[in-house]
């Protein structure tokens, strides 16, 4: 018989699995009001788990016979994570209401995807990776066609499924050629494998590498594999684009980073040369498209294909330093966006949602403190010192200069230049321009109102005390680097 | 003649190009790209199973198995999807799958 695997260092989504599924029963035995119940415990069930996550071992501990990792850069990846589905089930329980969507499996389905980024971030196998990621997914899937009696919104569902399952098949394609070519799927194996001069040679192994990062690169939105994002976040409910724009993306650049610097970090040469090219061309897309965009919705998508080109800027340099900027600016990342996110959900007039971005304009006068806070996390996208946005693309951009990239700072400075563009031009409508017809001054609620004061406080504040955040992520970033 | 590994691969590299031209070239149905995706699932497998016999190893014979798995629970949803699209849109054509673009 086959000893018990020791649990321990995969307590939080133990938990969080049997917490999601006690929830399930609860909606469904539940009469009443279910939805309101089952989001609020599923806020706590989140808490609790992002408790057990901190409280879990900081060294690099190994379960599940080699299948599960944690380590302090888990911990961190998926404390942003856990952080971004909690923040997300409590800022859609309005929209969800007014929308007529209020039903009990919105949060069930967050808790599920969580659960999957959490294996995505803690794989150590090429297994695990692949029954995170589509635990995810599919509960991704659902979420995108929420909102299941509007075209758009089933619309958003049947691209992210198509497109989804197509990387879902390259990834696996790839993973099938790396098992065949090296005669392991675990991850300490693969670098064992890599680390010999025969291992390296291998020209099935290097495919199977390029097919896994096409894989991943579509799960994170990275140009050439981004074309799904805009049509699903235009199409998807607001508080689900909010959701996709913050903690899969997270988790899938933490898998991203795991990959390519734990079993392949002896390739870092070929894989190198990938990462530098779909870096550059994110950031040039995500800064040109989103120039004529007018949905804000479908601007805040380039925008956030434009941060995956930044993020992955420190991926290129292949260096603690870089992993160090990418988690810095991941943390950064989760707080702009769900402060973006949660001024978007307060766009209503006379009670229906608005999307357009000249519906911003004259927000100054009428709105005075939300303007001031979207134009807080604008100026901080755009990387506008002393805004929070500043430090982690600061940091991204001397790592490649340290590792001698410097063609793709130099070209990643200038991208972030035309980006300023169309991140000033939302600043610009809402103080200088002829005001539109006034948006509802008390749409969204006092807990989205609340994300908003928080989330700007952040942003402003940062600057004064980013030790401990630079801190952590430090020493993270060297425990992925131990492995 | 001997059949060996590379046959298993060629065919398997074949099968899945077909798949992947499957969701490209198709311009009609959904259910076509659904079968497609299928397609490119179970090439994957072969792809599995041939390394597995061929180096002796059961992994990937496991691996065949989650693939199987999963593969299933995306074809329910994602035919679930379809579903609901059908019912808002009352049409299936790839080439009315336009709403949003840009």
């Amino acid at each position: 018989m086959m000893p018990v695997p020791d649990l321990i260092p995969a307590l939080p989504e133990l938990f969080l699995a049997v917490a999601a599924m006690v929830l399930m029963m609860v909606g469904v035995f539940r009469a009443d009001r279910t939805s309101a119940v089952v989001s609020w415990l599923a806020v706590l069930a989140l808490i609790v788990d992002l408790v057990l996550i901190n409280r879990g071992p900081l060294a690099r501990t190994v379960t599940f016979n080699g299948m599960f990792v944690t380590e302090q850069f888990a911990i961190f990846m998926k404390s942003l994570i856990v952080v971004g589905s909690a923040v997300s089930i409590v800022m859609a329980r309005q929209y969800n209401e007014r929308n007529r969507v209020d039903r009990f499996e919105f949060p069930i389905l967050i808790l599920f995807a969580t659960i999957g980024m959490q294996a995505m971030v803690s794989a150590n196998d090429l297994i695990s990776l692949y029954i995170g990621l589509e635990l995810q997914s599919l509960s991704l899937y659902v979420l995108a066609a929420f909102k299941r009696d509007t075209v758009r919104s089933t619309e958003a569902g049947l691209k992210y499924f198509v497109l989804g399952a197509l990387s879902s098949g390259m990834l696996l394609f790839g993973a099938s050629l790396i098992y065949g070519f090296a005669g392991s799927t675990n991850f300490d194996q693969l670098a064992k494998v890599l680390s010999s001069e025969a291992g390296l040679g291998s020209i099935g192994l290097i495919i199977g590498v390029v097919f896994l990062s096409v894989g991943l690169a579509f799960k994170c939105s990275a140009v050439p594999f981004h074309m799904w994002t805009p049509d699903v976040y235009e199409g998807a409910p607001t508080p689900v684009t909010g959701f996709f724009a913050v903690a899969p993306k997270i988790a899938a650049l933490s898998l991203f980073l795991r990959v390519m610097i734990e079993p392949f970090g002896h390739l870092v040469h070929q894989w190198q040369q990938i990462i530098w090219a779909i870096s550059l061309a994110s950031m040039v897309l995500g800064a040109y498209a989103a120039i004529s965009q007018s949905n804000i919705k479908r601007l805040m998508a380039y925008s956030s294909i434009g941060h995956v080109g930044y993020a992955l800027i420190g991926l290129a340099a292949g260096s603690a330093e870089g992993v160090r900027g990418v988690m810095v600016y991941l943390a950064v990342y989760l707080v702009m966006n769900l402060g973006a996110f949660s001024v978007i959900l307060c766009m209503e007039r006379r009670g229906e949602s608005v999307e357009e971005i000249s519906d911003l304009a004259g927000l100054s006068k009428s709105q005075p403190m939300t303007a001031a806070a979207l134009a807080i996390f604008m100026f901080s996208m755009a990387g506008v010192p002393p805004l929070a946005g500043f430090v982690p693309k600061f940091i991204v951009f001397m790592a490649a200069v340290h590792a001698g990239l410097i063609w793709l700072a130099v070209l990643g400075i200038l991208a972030s230049v035309v980006g300023c563009y169309y991140y000033i031009r939302v600043v610009k409508l809402m103080y200088f321009d002829t005001p539109a017809e006034a948006l509802d001054p008390t749409a969204g609620g006092n807990a989205v109102r609340f994300v908003t004061a928080v989330t700007a406080v952040i942003i402003l504040l940062f600057i004064l005390i980013p030790g401990p955040l630079l801190a952590t992520a430090e020493a993270a970033a060297a425990s992925l680097f131990q492995g | 003649m001997e059949i060996g590994l590379a046959h298993y691969l060629i065919v398997a590299a074949l099968l899945f190009t077909l798949g992947i031209f499957g969701i490209f070239l198709n311009r009609r149905n959904v259910i076509i790209i659904l079968m497609s995706i299928e397609l490119m699932l179970l090439a994957v497998n072969i792809n599995f199973v041939a390394f597995s016999s061929f180096l002796g190893d059961l992994t990937g014979q496991v691996f065949a198995m989650f693939v199987l798995t999963v593969a299933a629970a995306e074809a329910a949803i994602g035919l679930a999807i379809l579903v609901v699209y059908f019912r808002n849109r009352g049409t299936i054509a790839v080439e009315d799958i336009n709403l949003m673009r840009g």
